[in-house]
């Protein structure tokens, strides 16, 4: 809330680093203090911050568009209501999240800009096409499932603002998740083709979905300052154990087939999963995935065929303000 | 081209229970229709309010965090101002 408003402390020495704040600052992170806009805080906690919030929103913004793919072609008109509840909500999961990622000084156009000139980056997981209704349920159950697994940590993060937008996120998500869940079963119920259409689509999506949670501890780029300062809770390969092991009990209830040869359980009751293909994660990343000049062209023709809305809502707000002022 | 920033507003629900108005969060809009129709899309998809306010960011003023002890520092050592200060004997029941 506070990019252009609230910020009377910007000409003052807020942003000037010293090493007895940082000490500070580190006291109050480790006493599960909430930091909170206005105060003090280290330049680089800022920066993370920003970057991880903004790209956040970016991949709710562009999550809308794969499963927006299949609204007009949704199987009846119950399964159509509900796909387009959710992909409404994953745009307001964005909005909220623009809100956060604003409060740290950067304002919401500047961020949509960097992800549309391609600078700021998006979840990897939304370069990959949704080819059949299967697809929806995956997204549903898995893509979503594998959100919720990350965000539930997330509304005890550090940072006020960010925060509060997942608790807000994490309430509506768990309608996401079983939404998935039922079409998966119903299609897992249903014909020889069906069920086959389900397993194609669990098929295809169950590395991708491993991939979401990042890479591999040992080379995660951004897991020690960020456990640091407690806006990460769980370290990667935490959470992805955590995924593996609620999935592959909900796959088998289903009927389908992870596709993972190797998986087994192990003494302590975790599956251990086969190596990760980490190359193919870092070509989505890199630009190279199925779909990713797609996704990027889709967001900026929708921004640039909006602008004379925005526009005109400008001119018609000033138009009426200088009127007000004239009477 | 820069996208040009427009008003952030802030958002305030009244929801059904009868409590005052509370702050959920902020959004960017031209003017106050705008503002009030982005904030039932954004804030009451499922029932929260009865009653929605919104205000220009700009317009609110805030306490200053670093100067929160001088502000909330004298109501913490008036222990007195709390009921539990009070000893009420076993026999008076609650009062």
């Amino acid at each position: 809330m506070y990019t252009q408003a609230l910020n009377a402390s910007d000409a003052e020495d807020r942003y000037i680093e010293d090493a007895d704040r940082s000490a500070q600052f580190q006291a109050r992170i480790d006493a599960d203090d909430r930091i909170e806009p206005n105060d003090w805080m280290p330049a680089a906690y800022r920066k993370t911050l920003t970057r991880q919030i903004s790209q956040h929103a970016h991949s709710e913004i562009v999550g809308m568009l794969p499963e927006g793919n299949w609204i007009t072609r949704a199987p009846s008109l119950r399964r159509k209501a509900a796909l387009l509840a959710k992909v409404q909500d994953e745009c307001g999961h964005g909005l909220y999240l623009y809100a956060a990622a604003e409060t740290l000084g950067t304002s919401r156009e500047e961020l949509v800009d960097l992800m549309l000139s391609g600078k700021a980056k998006y979840s990897s997981i939304f370069n990959y096409p949704t080819l059949t209704w299967a697809d929806i349920g995956v997204i549903g159950w898995l893509v979503d499932g594998a959100a919720i697994m990350n965000q539930i940590p997330l509304c005890r993060c550090s940072y006020g603002p960010y925060a509060r937008a997942m608790i807000r996120v994490c309430k509506e998500e768990s309608f996401h998740q079983r939404q998935g869940f039922e079409i998966m079963l119903t299609l897992a119920r249903g014909s020889e083709e069906q069920k086959a259409m389900a397993q194609s689509a669990l098929d295809r999506w169950w590395w991708p979905v491993l991939m979401m949670f990042g890479p591999p501890d040992k080379v995660s780029q951004h897991s020690d300052t960020s456990t640091k300062w407690k806006i990460k809770r769980f370290s990667n390969d935490e959470l992805r154990q955590k995924f593996v092991d609620a999935t592959v009990p909900q796959a088998y209830y289903l009927g389908l087939t992870i596709p993972d040869p190797g998986m087994k359980q192990n003494e302590s009751g975790n599956w251990e999963y086969s190596a990760i293909d980490w190359s193919e994660f870092n070509a989505v990343l890199a630009g190279n995935g199925p779909c990713n000049r797609d996704r990027l062209a889709a967001r900026r023709k929708a921004h640039d065929e909006g602008s004379w809305v925005r526009e005109a809502a400008q001119a018609y707000a000033e138009k009426r303000k200088s009127r007000k002022a004239a009477a | 081209m820069a996208t040009p920033n427009t008003q952030l507003w802030e958002v305030f629900i009244r929801s059904r229970n009868g409590l005052a108005h509370k702050h959920v969060g902020s959004l960017h809009a031209a003017d106050t229709t705008l503002a009030l129709q982005a904030a039932r899309d954004i804030y009451t998809r499922r029932g929260e309010g009865l009653s929605i306010w919104v205000v220009p960011s700009n317009a609110i003023t805030a306490s200053d965090p670093s100067e929160k002890g001088m502000m909330f520092e004298p109501a913490e050592s008036k222990i007195y101002r709390h009921p539990t200060f009070y000893d009420v004997p076993d026999e008076v029941g609650h009062m």
